[in-house]
């Protein structure tokens, strides 16, 4: 796991609209590490959702799955006070304006999650002479983590939430799940 | 010469006391807050951060503390700035007369329910500026409410307070923490039932708490006043009600469950176990009850609150004339 997890890049400037944000004047490798810690530790999403995806990720803050175990179930109404943008579903090109301008309602630093295949990609709606949809949020807003399914699973936002996490910090905090569903 | 430097001495020692104590209970009730939500609702709350998610608070904290402070295009810089710190700095002049035990008060005020009551009300002027200055509709519509919402809630709250002030003749929160008892049954809440319920329906209103949490109303007004505050503006605000609710559990603590006092050993301990068993009752209200809506709100003050206290207030007034 080791070398795996030192092979993830740490982001080294932050990135808005493409544009490159000026390095810091005081950069203290300690409190950097300290405070990308917890900045993952502590992110809030926006009370946001387009699609079917919404539901899923409503099932992730109740009690069966409950994100609030990892400091992320303060869904901000307002996108000034959160940190973690999830495009659950559809991006329709009625919805593309308001999606880009939450976006950047969002102080820095921010983070978007893709969740679902519509938000990747258009999924099911991806066919030759569509006229509605985005066909992937990524070509209007950066996306820093995707998450497939139709809809995703609940434990798959979870695992979203943690590669998010690892993106940030260059190391992942929770035990990797079992593959092929345990025993 | 020598008498007023201890004092402000003794001032400057008090304040720098409350600011700590105000910090570290943020971090304790944002924790406590989170808890308990998660409890009630069948959850474990925060559970990874720390054991048992105990370095939650302080992640958030040094997050909020890290987030990119914004300015709204078109917004008032000055009033929109100004309007966080008028929300929390005011607050830190409220605990001053509180007695938290015998000798454990910043300064003796005699008239220490005015001077709490009366600078309780700039917290109001703070909510009205961010709402104000920050150029939203949703800030706006959260300004409006939260000052018809407060000046509505002040007024049985006076009565109610002014009800125990006639019982004990005196303002100061010390004496009146001194003419009740150590056990149960001699606390004011005794005698003045009826004006317990309403000062703590009432400190709910005015420290817009849920069910009364219309000024931020998320399903209506995005975040009401706050919605424009990223980072540490939003950070103060939120301070600033936990401060307030402290606040008012003190007071409430004072006026009717005997203060310091308590069973078998007086001391702040007791004041500290009340204040707190206020503070997780305000919690569980938070996460039991629904709002209410904006009229019903009013109603519940106009039609029955204030009426309620008033009658109290003149049936204390004929009694204390009577015996």
């Amino acid at each position: 796991m080791a070398a795996q997890d030192s092979a993830v890049a740490k982001p080294e400037f932050l990135t808005a609209g493409g544009a490159r944000i000026d390095p810091p004047v005081i950069k203290v490798e300690a409190v950097q590490n300290i405070l990308d810690v917890c900045r993952a530790m502590s992110l809030w999403p926006m009370t946001f959702g387009l699609a079917c995806c919404a539901i899923e990720m409503m099932a992730v803050g109740m009690a069966r799955f409950d994100i609030s175990r990892f400091g992320a179930e303060v869904f901000r109404p307002s996108p000034r006070q959160s940190d973690l943008m999830i495009v659950a579903g559809t991006v329709t090109k009625k919805m593309a304006p308001a999606v880009v301008r939450l976006y950047e309602q969002m102080p820095a630093p921010k983070y978007v999650m893709a969740l679902g295949n519509c938000a990747i990609s258009g999924g099911p709606f991806r066919f030759k002479g569509q006229y509605g949809i985005v066909e992937g949020v990524d070509n209007l807003i950066p996306v820093d983590v995707y998450v497939p399914g139709c809809p995703p699973r609940p434990e798959g936002l979870l695992e979203g939430l943690f590669e998010i996490q690892k993106k940030m910090t260059g190391r992942r905090w929770w035990p990797n799940p079992v593959q092929g569903g345990g025993k | 010469m020598n008498g007023i430097a201890t004092e402000l001495i003794r001032i400057v020692v008090g304040l720098v006391a409350v600011a700590a104590f105000v910090g570290l209970n943020g971090l304790v009730l944002v924790y406590a807050e989170r808890k308990g939500a998660g409890h009630f609702q069948r959850r474990p709350g925060p559970f990874e951060v720390g054991p048992h998610g105990v370095i939650q608070p302080i992640a958030d904290a040094l997050k909020l503390i890290g987030k990119q402070l914004f300015t709204p295009e078109n917004a008032d810089p000055f009033l929109f700035w100004l309007a966080p710190l008028l929300s929390f700095f005011p607050v830190l002049l409220l605990f001053v007369p509180l007695p938290f035990g015998p000798v454990l008060t910043v300064w003796e005020v005699d008239l220490g329910l005015l001077l709490i009551l009366a600078f309780a009300g700039i917290n109001v002027l703070a909510l009205l500026l961010a709402g104000w200055a920050s150029n939203n509709k949703y800030g706006l519509l959260g300004a409006g409410r939260a000052v018809a919402q407060s000046v509505a809630y002040e007024i049985p709250l006076l009565l109610t307070v002014l009800a125990i002030a006639f019982q004990s003749g005196t303002l100061n929160l010390s004496t009146i923490v001194s003419q009740q008892g150590s056990w149960p049954w001699q606390w004011n809440i005794v005698t003045q039932p009826l004006a317990f319920i309403i000062y703590l329906i009432s400190a709910l209103g005015e420290t817009n708490r849920a069910p009364f949490d219309l000024p931020e109303a998320e399903s209506e007004l995005t975040a009401g006043f706050h919605t424009e505050y990223s980072g540490m503006g939003f950070g103060m605000f939120f301070l600033a009600e936990y401060a307030n609710m402290i606040v008012v559990s003190g007071v409430c603590t004072a006026l009717f469950l005997g203060g310091w006092k308590g069973p078998f050993v007086d001391g702040f301990w007791w004041y500290l176990v009340k204040v707190y068993a206020l503070l997780g009752a305000m919690i569980w209200f938070r996460w039991t009850y629904p709002r209410v809506r904006f009229d019903q709100l009013l109603n519940i003050n106009w039609k029955w609150l204030l009426p309620l206290a008033t009658l109290n207030l003149l049936g204390t007034a004929f009694l204390m004339k009577v015996f």
